[in-house]
C-alpha cells in the first residue's frame, strides 16, 4: 500500500500553483515547517507572510490581501485555525464572502502524542456552520493535490482539513475531484458507508471484512462535507437502505450530522455514526489512538452489523 | 501644505451636515450608535473630502486609497460621509437598519457601495488594513490605507497582534486613528481597563505615534501630513475626541453610545447644529 502525506502534497502543490500564478500568496502562523508552507516560502519569499503566533491577525491579514485581489492560502494546525480564529473567520471572511483558502493540517486525533490541546475533533462542526463556507477533507494524498488545485479556481471561503501522518493511497491518478460531489469507491447492496479523510481507507477495509460474512457494503468518499452531496445520499438510501458514516471527528456536528440532516428529512433510513465520542483526545501514537477511539475497521464492521439489525 | 481657509470652511460645513445626518438616521431607525459617530466624524470628513484619492462613481477603482472603519458601530458617520460624497443617494440614510436597506446596522461591504469591508465585531480592521497595505507593497501600488480604531476596541488583543505586523513590515503606507473619546459602553475606559500610556504603547510597538485634537481640522490635517512624511514605519494619530461632540447634552455621556435620540431630543440637537 502506497503511503502519502497529505500535508507534503499540499506543500508541493502550493509551489506549483505559485509558479503558475503570481496572484497566490501564502500565510502561516509560525508552523510553516509543519504545514509544509515552508516549501512555498523558500521559492517565493516575497509572497509568503509568516504572521507569527497570531492566528486572529493571520485571518484578518488574509482578508485584506483577498480584498486587494490576491488569492491567499492560509495554514496552521486545524484546531488553531478553526478554533482560535473562528470569529475572525466568521466576521472578516465569511460575512464579506472573501476568496480566502484555509488549509489546516494536523486534523483529528492522529496528531498523536501532542494530546488534547493539539487534536482537532471539532473543526468540521465549527466550519460547517458558517454560511458561505465550503468544507473539504480529502481521503488521501492523490485527492489532496486535486482538491488544492480545484479550490484555487473556486470563488469563496474554503476550509480544507489535512493530517499529520501519511495516509494509505486509496484513489488512483485518474480520479477527478469535483467540488460538492462524492465518489463511490466500492459498490454494495446491504449498506452504504459514507466516509471522509482517513476513514475512507478504514471503511474499505471494514467492507472487505464484512464481505467475508456475506455482507455487501458500498463505500463512498464524501470529501466535500459542505455543500454535502444530498443526491448521492438519497440514492445510497434507495440502493442499500442503511447508512453508516465514518469520520476522524466528534460524532457531534461533523460528517455524520451533515448526512443525518439529509437522511432524516429527505429519505429516512437507519443510520450509524462512527467518530470520536464526546471526549477530548489523549496522548499516544496515532495508530494506537485510532484503535483507542474505536475508529479502526473492526469497530466499523461491528457498527455495520449493529446497523443491519435495525434495517 | 496647509488647509486653505476655503477648504477649512467647507470641511466644517460638511461635518455639520453629517452630524445632522447621523442624528436623524439613528432616531429614524430607533437605534444605533450616535455618540461614537459624532466623535469620529471630523476625521472621516477630513479623509473623504480633503485627503483620500477616491471616486464615488468607481467604488472599486484599483488605485483608490482605502478607509477601514474598524469600530464598525460608528457606521452612521461612515454612511453620512459616503452619501454626501456621492456613493449613494442621501435619501437612503432614512432606511438605516430597516429590512431590505442597503445600510445594515453594522457595515457590510456586500450591501453598501463605498464600504471597504464588513465589520462590527471589534478588533479586526487593522489586520485587514495591513493585508491591503502588504498587497500594495508587493504590487508596488502607491495607495494609502487609513484605519479608524475605537479606544475601547484597543482592549482587543488582536489590535496589538496587528500593530506588531504593521511595524514588522514597515507599513508606512498605512495610517491609523484612535478615536480616543475615553468612554466605552459600560463607562469610563480608565475605570474599566485603562489604555494608558497609549502613546508609549504604540511607540514601543514600533509606530510613529502622535496626539492630535480629533475635532480640529488643522490638527487632523497635520497628523495626515506627519503620516505622509514618516518613512519605514506606520503612523497612528491618537485623536483626543469627545463622545457626542457637537450636541451639548450628549457630550461625554456613555448612554449615547448605543442609544438613538428621542424625536424631542433630536429637534433640540438639530437646533444646536443649525
Amino acid at each position: 500500500m502506497d503511503m502519502l502525506g497529505t500535508r507534503d502534497v499540499y506543500g508541493k502543490t502550493l509551489v506549483e500553483l505559485g509558479r503558475e500564478s503570481e496572484n497566490i500568496v501564502v500565510l502561516d502562523a509560525d508552523l510553516a515547517s509543519s504545514t509544509r508552507t515552508n516549501y512555498f516560502a523558500r521559492e517565493f519569499p516575497h509572497r509568503f507572510f509568516n504572521m507569527g503566533v497570531s492566528e486572529q491577525d493571520l485571518i484578518g491579514t488574509a482578508a485584506g490581501l483577498a480584498l486587494a485581489g490576491k488569492l491567499p492560502f492560509v495554514s496552521s494546525f486545524a484546531i488553531f485555525l478553526a478554533g482560535k480564529a473562528w470569529e475572525q473567520i466568521r466576521q472578516s471572511i465569511c460575512i464579506p464572502n472573501l476568496n480566502v483558502k484555509l488549509v489546516a493540517t494536523h486534523g483529528g486525533i492522529t496528531v498523536g502524542e501532542d494530546g488534547a490541546s493539539h487534536h482537532s475533533t471539532e473543526d468540521f462542526a465549527l466550519m460547517r456552520v458558517l454560511p458561505n463556507m465550503t468544507v473539504i477533507c480529502p481521503a488521501d494524498g492523490v485527492e489532496t493535490e486535486k482538491v488544492i488545485r480545484e479550490i484555487a479556481k473556486h470563488q469563496g471561503p474554503t476550509y480544507v482539513r489535512l493530517a499529520r501522518p501519511k495516509f494509505p493511497v486509496v484513489l488512483d491518478d485518474a480520479y477527478q475531484f469535483q467540488l460538492g460531489r462524492s465518489f463511490t469507491l466500492r459498490q454494495g447492496k446491504d449498506l452504504t458507508m459514507i466516509a471522509t479523510g482517513i476513514m475512507v481507507y478504514q471503511c474499505l477495509r471494514a467492507a472487505e471484512e464484512l464481505d467475508k460474512e456475506g455482507v455487501s457494503a458500498a463505500v463512498v468518499n464524501m470529501s466535500t462535507i459542505k455543500p454535502i452531496d444530498a443526491p448521492a445520499i438519497a440514492s445510497a438510501v434507495r440502493q442499500t437502505g442503511a447508512i453508516l458514516t465514518a469520520e476522524e471527528h466528534s460524532v457531534i456536528g461533523g460528517l455524520g450530522s451533515a448526512v443525518a440532516e439529509v437522511v432524516s428529512q429527505n429519505c429516512p433510513a437507519p443510520m450509524k455514526i462512527i467518530g470520536v465520542d464526546d471526549l477530548f483526545g489523549v496522548s499516544g501514537n496515532a495508530d494506537k489512538l485510532m484503535a483507542h477511539f474505536r475508529l479502526t475497521y473492526p469497530y466499523i464492521a461491528e457498527g455495520a452489523r449493529q446497523l443491519l439489525k435495525r434495517k | 501644505m496647509k488647509l486653505s481657509p476655503e477648504k477649512l470652511k467647507e470641511l466644517k460645513e460638511t461635518a455639520r451636515i453629517c452630524r445632522r445626518d447621523i442624528l436623524r438616521m439613528t432616531t429614524l431607525a430607533g437605534s444605533g450608535h450616535p455618540g461614537g459617530s459624532l466623535s469620529c466624524i471630523d476625521i472621516l470628513v477630513t479623509l473623504f473630502f480633503a485627503r483620500m484619492r477616491h471616486d464615488p462613481r468607481q467604488p472599486k477603482w484599483e488605485d483608490r486609497d482605502r478607509f477601514f472603519l474598524s469600530k464598525g458601530h460608528s457606521c452612521p458617520a461612515l454612511y453620512a460621509v459616503l452619501s454626501r460624497a456621492g456613493y449613494f443617494p442621501v435619501e437612503e440614510l432614512d432606511t438605516l437598519r430597516k429590512l431590505n436597506s442597503i445600510l445594515q446596522g453594522h457595515p457590510d461591504m456586500l450591501y453598501t457601495p463605498g464600504v471597504e469591508v464588513s465589520s462590527g465585531s471589534l478588533g479586526q480592521g487593522l489586520s485587514i488594513g495591513n493585508g491591503v497595505a502588504l498587497a500594495a507593497k508587493v504590487d508596488h501600488r502607491n495607495i494609502k490605507v487609513y484605519i479608524m480604531l475605537g479606544d475601547g476596541e484597543c482592549q482587543e488583543g488582536m489590535v496589538w497582534e496587528a500593530a506588531m505586523t504593521s511595524a514588522q513590515h514597515k507599513l508606512d503606507n498605512l495610517c491609523a486613528f484612535v478615536d480616543y473619546n475615553r468612554l466605552q459602553i459600560d463607562g469610563w475606559i480608565d475605570d474599566i481597563k485603562s489604555l494608558e500610556p497609549l502613546q508609549l504603547k504604540w511607540e514601543s510597538f514600533g509606530w510613529k505615534a502622535i496626539i492630535i485634537d480629533g475635532h480640529s481640522f488643522e490638527e487632523i490635517w497635520q497628523g495626515l501630513m506627519e503620516a505622509d512624511r514618516t518613512k519605514g514605519k506606520p503612523t497612528v494619530c491618537i485623536a483626543r475626541t469627545v463622545k457626542g461632540k457637537g450636541v451639548s447634552f450628549m457630550e461625554n455621556q456613555a448612554k449615547y453610545h448605543g442609544m438613538a435620540l428621542t424625536p424631542e431630543e433630536l429637534s433640540r440637537a438639530l437646533k444646536e447644529l443649525e
